[in-house]
């Protein structure tokens, strides 16, 4: 986004809850020329606006990141493109998206990461290209990290496969120490999972399916905290975790000298493997819904501080790779416009989670994961990427009216707690709900 | 799920009274004295998966009753072009199709064609899930030489993991008031099978499983499925192959039951395959008359 120059927007009588600055109360947030000019108590703001927002009764916080987004470019444009994937970004609330390198072509080259930031791309919040570890992401040939950085990557991963093979993962992890360059990992040992289309337990046996047993992803979370822990500087962020055991292990790493950090996603902590009816393939996703224990432990984990992210892994698929035998259709759902509402749904309204702690989740704790510096704060000289939402009001989510170009989400007709009401990227609206 | 009336996905989502209600109308279903009850109507038998009893069975049932019958397999079919099984089915259904009978690698196809199809949906074996017809068939051949559900007890031997046989049985047991027994090595019988239906359990064992029981129900070994599971051929013989000197344990009047094809020399002997407690045969002839049965309430015509 190329702000225009000398504009300004007051956002005035919010609520304003920003943890990086640990503040949370009535504040009015003045923006211009794309960063945070003022943060000042009700009505103390002096500075003229070309523009006024009245935020009474909403929550403003920092603009939402989100660690893992499928934005399907290049190459797979009847799934999603940049304009309609960061369309349905900006109406969930996301300022930032940082896409994953699984397209066609893989992103495994400074080229494309340079052209994945073009402003021809036509994107509507900012992205941050993830990079893919290994050549085409095969696993074998780890890429040219350094020119991948330069080139604008904010880390590495070859997501929709793991880095299996111990001497890569070590590899990569060594690189990534060196640069200071996240290496993403998604953690699930392929051997283990083969034709596998949801988690292992009582209803994939009924259902007549195999499954993924939990064992599959939390021991590549174990072999790479062990590997990362023999590595000073080595960060080690796990995408989508979903498992019990793998949180312990995520637990075990944060205490190591290497840096650990984790994602999970709202339907992971929404739905489990019970939920999978009548082989409808909206609810087949990687890593698959697990355990009705596995989810609580992922709410505990969100409470206690060890999850430093609440990511989408919103994958869009078109419809005529979803709509066809549950063990045929893609994995994989969209996730963008719903997870706010989720999230508070089910971790506010029902467990009691404060919303700091979700705004955290959705601001400073996924800056930090990537070092995404003037981003998830609302500290003055910060970019001016801002989410106002009405924390109380309950909608339906429709999603014949997303803005994803595919439709593939379990959460169709879903009543949600929590809904975006603007969206603001480096000071220019990019959302504004009808309401 | 908005299946059609008259759709049969699965056993498990019928009670125990429709179960009666349709092995009931099987007995007055003979292949020998044709009704035309389903005069007119047509039957399309799509078959993705090999099949011998199964799909001549609902010909012959289909024929007996009146219909008009159309085979389409995967290969030789548009399917081999790469026609969605939906698309498939809505060409079906746009040919005059009054019912499709569907036999598909791939767990829960029958479903996905019944969501959007608005036409009776017969499940003719569904990858690993259900296989009711047969459970059906199986239940029609007990219950012609034993009296009561209720009470008896079943053994199913072998792999259930990759059946679907064996599921629908379950199903079918557990709501008829049987109990059941399922026996072979945890890969094929894990533990997690046990809460399938009420009234079932594991043993690892032959002799606990075939002591007293009413009915040993046999299975294949599912080879193409086993996708790399590694079962050693030698020991699994040893340990659950049903042999006369094991059905001596079996009550005295047990019948034996396998829903074919057969493996002789893997999951049972010459002896037992053809010994007069066998019952292999008098299942595939049942398959007819259950299969007439199907057909006719698919059609509304089972009163």
């Amino acid at each position: 986004m190329t702000p225009k120059t000398s504009t300004s927007l007051l956002i005035k009588g919010g609520h304003l809850i920003d943890p990086s600055s640990r503040i949370e109360a009535p504040m009015d947030v003045l923006l211009r020329d794309g960063r945070v000019a003022e943060v000042a108590p009700p009505n103390k703001i002096k500075s003229s606006a070309d523009e006024k927002f009245d935020a009474r009764g909403l929550i403003v916080a920092p603009g939402f990141i989100d660690l893992h987004v499928h934005l399907r470019e290049p190459g797979q444009t009847h799934k999603e493109t940049i304009p309609s994937g960061t369309a349905a970004a900006a109406a969930g609330g996301f300022t930032s998206v940082c896409t994953m390198p699984n397209t066609a072509p893989v992103v495994d080259s400074a080229d494309w990461v340079t052209w994945l930031r073009q402003p021809e791309r036509g994107a509507l919040v900012n992205v941050f290209p993830i990079a893919a570890a290994t050549k085409e992401s095969k696993g074998s040939q780890v890429t040219d990290f350094l020119a991948l950085q330069r080139a604008g990557a904010v880390a590495v991963t070859d997501d929709g496969k793991p880095i299996l093979e111990d001497d890569v993962m070590r590899k990569a992890l060594y690189l990534g120490a060196e640069l200071n360059f996240p290496v993403v990992q998604h953690a699930e040992d392929t051997r283990m999972t083969e034709n596998c289309p949801m988690h292992a337990g009582a209803n994939s046996f009924r259902l007549g399916m195999r499954g993924q047993t939990a064992l599959a992803e939390s021991s590549v979370v174990e072999r790479d905290v062990h590997l990362a822990g023999q590595i000073a500087g080595a960060r080690l962020h796990i995408a989508h975790l979903s498992t019990a055991d793998s949180l312990k292990a995520v637990r075990r790493g944060k205490k190591t000298k290497a840096r650990v950090t984790c994602e999970v996603t709202p339907h992971h902590f929404t739905l489990t493997d019970d939920d999978v009816r009548d082989y409808d393939s909206n609810f087949k996703m990687n890593p698959p819904l697990r355990s009705t224990s596995d989810m609580e432990a992922l709410l505990a984990a969100i409470a206690d501080g060890t999850v430093d992210a609440i990511a989408t892994d919103h994958a869009p698929h078109a419809r005529f790779e979803k709509h066809m035998e549950f063990e045929r259709a893609a994995f994989g759902i969209t996730g963008l416009e719903t997870a706010l509402g989720l999230s508070i749904a089910k971790l506010h309204v029902q467990h009691r989670i404060p919303l700091s702690r979700i705004v955290e989740l959705f601001t400073a704790g996924p800056a930090r994961v990537f070092d995404l510096r003037g981003r998830g704060t609302l500290e003055a000289g910060s970019y001016a990427d801002v989410t106002v939402f009405d924390p109380k009001k309950r909608w339906t989510f429709d999603t014949s009216q997303s803005r994803s170009l595919s439709r593939n989400t379990p959460f169709d007709g879903w009543q949600l707690t929590g809904k975006v009401v603007l969206t603001v990227v480096s000071g220019q609206i990019v959302y504004r709900a009808n309401c | 799920m908005n299946a059609a009336h008259g759709s049969l996905l699965g056993i498990e989502p019928l009670d125990a009274p429709e179960i009666l209600k349709i092995l009931n109308f099987a007995r007055r279903m003979n292949p020998d004295k044709p009704r035309a009850l389903l005069k007119g109507k047509r039957v399309a038998l799509l078959f993705y998966e090999a099949s011998t009893r199964t799909r001549s069975s609902f010909e012959i049932a289909a024929k007996s009753l009146g219909a008009y019958t159309v085979v389409v397999h995967a290969s030789g079919s548009s399917i081999e072009k790469g026609e969605s099984l939906l698309d498939t089915g809505y060409t079906l259904r746009a040919v005059g199709a009054d019912a499709i009978v569907i036999r598909h690698p791939n767990a829960g196809a029958p479903h996905l064609m019944a969501s959007r199809i608005d036409i009776p949906v017969i499940n003719a074996g569904d990858g690993m899930h259900e296989h009711p017809s047969q459970a059906l068939l199986d239940a029609f051949t007990i219950l012609r030489n034993k009296k009561k559900p209720k009470g008896l007890q079943i053994a199913i031997i072998g792999d259930i993991f990759h059946s679907r046989v064996a599921r629908s049985a379950c199903h079918l047991w557990s709501k008829l008031g049987a109990k059941i027994t399922l026996c072979g090595p945890p890969e094929l019988v894990p533990d997690v099978a046990a809460t399938l239906a009420p009234n079932l359990k594991i043993t690892r064992h032959m002799e606990e499983a075939l002591r007293g029981t009413d009915v040993i129900m046999l299975l294949r070994m599912q080879k193409e499925r086993l996708a790399g599971l590694k079962i050693d051929i030698t020991d699994y013989v040893s340990r659950y192959q049903m042999t006369t000197a094991r059905l001596k344990l079996a009550k005295r009047d047990a019948l034996v039951m396998h829903p074919g094809p057969i493996i002789r020399g893997m999951e049972l002997t010459d002896d037992i395959a053809d010994g007069a407690q066998s019952r292999i045969i008098e299942e595939v002839h049942n398959g007819v008359p259950t299969r007439m049965a199907i057909l006719a309430r698919a059609m509304g015509k089972m009163r």
